[in-house]
């Protein structure tokens, strides 16, 4: 079994100039991206950043006001696509005085035919839960790994998951996060989750979207991402930014006495006496939301494919 | 039945797969791990340690790449060659000869970071330079014979 999970050819998201604009303002300003199938993407940005708006967007509820965003090449909420995509809002919506056996129920009666009743009483026995607990007599926690139970025994092709660890301890964090890769890997499931926490994301997604003021800062493989910038470390002390960098696409560069600190994204390799290192993924993504003007990345696979075929 | 257990640091700053890859080598050094072992699934693998699944096929491809695992479709992946060296087992002379050492640099009053410090040293002396053939002393440079010695054999 060395086959990857993912498919990159195959499209799980893709949003053409994507905008929603609320009363207050708007949500999201001309998204552009791509999410090849399989992949387990963060979802990640300050608060009121866009993720939910983006998420309710994927799962159907909400129109865009401009441009397009399609789930597997079909609109959000098409009858051939819904079935297929399960989504866990920051809510998570569950009837209190349904038990959890009920709940249970509920979910292989919507879901006919693709019910996985053994995956969700799995996952809701490991907690510890009895089937007869009424689930408006049970933790924040422990709703959550209900509504997860009952996500995931849909067996769906993409999982949209709304902060879904934000009221889980770590002991469940762990459990949760394990039972979602161990789906993820033996059902080639897409999964886009949402998190300020970059913690809990690092080693579980492969998959980044950055957004910052409704706009996609960042979009790609982790790796290359990783791959594509470099924080360089040298003595600088003329006013101004070091001539050598002109060449490369500096995100972030501070100073702090004689010494400066840069993250650039290198077009080949840099000229002078510049100690360079690889950064964290934290690194990258605190430099981005720190310098709003810095240009966006989006690696090769995340560029819409739709977009590139109206360029060419 | 399984083998072995990954454990995985995220605080190490050595990349994920790589840290895979280094535990199956050491459990195959260790002979933990013998030619037709099944490595675990991917899924049990994840299972256990919540990481992304791609980054434990990516490191058995990189164990595959280098000869060490195959994979066999629809049956696992499973252990090709060993890299337990006889050498290296717990009862030979190499071995008791360092054991021997040990106890002499105690003697002589070196702790536990003394001795550790004087091994990193000589151990990047040793193996920092060109891989010498069998039965060549990393002294080998200063005597004529046995460079002409590596040069045949090696």
């Amino acid at each position: 079994m060395t086959e990857l999970t993912f498919y990159p050819e195959r499209t799980a998201l893709e949003a053409v100039g994507l905008g929603v604009a609320y009363r207050r303002g708007p949500a999201l300003l001309d998204c552009s991206f791509r999410v090849p199938a399989g992949r387990v993407c963060a979802l990640v940005g300050p608060n009121g950043a866009g993720k939910s708006t983006l998420l309710s967007v994927a799962a159907g509820l909400r129109r865009p006001t401009r441009g397009s965003l399609t789930v597997f090449g079909r609109p959000p909420g098409a009858p051939e696509v819904r079935p297929h995509v399960a989504f866990l809002s920051q809510e998570k919506p569950l009837y209190p005085s349904f038990t959890i056996a009920d709940t249970l129920r509920m979910g292989r009666e919507l879901n006919p035919g693709s019910w996985d009743q053994a995956t969700a009483e799995r996952l809701v026995g490991d907690g510890g839960l009895s089937p007869q607990a009424r689930v408006g007599d049970l933790s924040g926690g422990q709703r959550t790994r209900v509504a997860l139970a009952l996500a995931l025994g849909k067996r769906p092709a993409l999982l949209l998951l709304d902060e879904p660890m934000a009221d889980l301890d770590p002991l469940a964090r762990h459990d949760m996060t394990a039972a979602l890769m161990a789906a993820a890997a033996e059902h080639a499931i897409t999964v886009v989750m949402s998190s300020h926490v970059l913690a809990e994301l690092e080693g579980v997604c492969d998959y980044l979207l950055l957004i910052a003021d409704g706009r996609v800062r960042l979009a790609g493989e982790v790796e290359d991402l990783l791959a594509a910038h470099t924080l360089l470390v040298g003595r600088h002390e003329t006013a101004g930014p070091p001539r050598e960098f002109a060449a490369h696409t500096v995100v972030e560069s501070r100073v702090t006495g004689r010494q400066l600190t840069a993250l650039v994204r290198p077009e080949g390799p840099v000229a002078g006496e510049w100690r360079a290192s690889e950064p964290s993924l934290e690194e990258i993504l605190l430099a981005h939301l720190r310098v709003p003007g810095a240009p966006a990345l989006l690696t090769p696979s995340a560029e819409p494919r739709v977009a590139w075929k109206k360029a060419a | 039945m399984r083998v072995v257990e990954f454990r995985i640091d995220r605080r190490s700053g050595v990349a994920t797969y790589l840290q895979i890859v280094q535990q199956v080598k050491q459990a195959l050094r260790l002979g933990l791990l013998t030619p037709g072992d099944k490595l675990p699934t991917a899924k049990e693998v994840v299972a256990a340690t919540a990481i992304n699944p791609n980054t434990v096929l990516k490191a058995y491809r990189e164990l595959d790449r280098e000869g060490l695992v195959e994979a066999r479709p629809g049956l696992g992946t499973f252990v090709r060659r060993s890299l337990a060296r006889p050498q290296a087992a717990a009862d030979s002379p190499l071995r008791a000869e360092i054991a021997d050492w040990m106890g002499r640099a105690r003697a002589a009053g070196l702790d536990r970071e003394d001795v550790a410090a004087l091994v990193t040293s000589v151990l990047e002396d040793s193996f920092s330079g060109p891989e010498p053939g069998p039965g060549a002393a990393p002294a080998a440079p200063h005597d004529p014979q046995h460079v002409d010695k590596g040069t045949t054999t090696g």
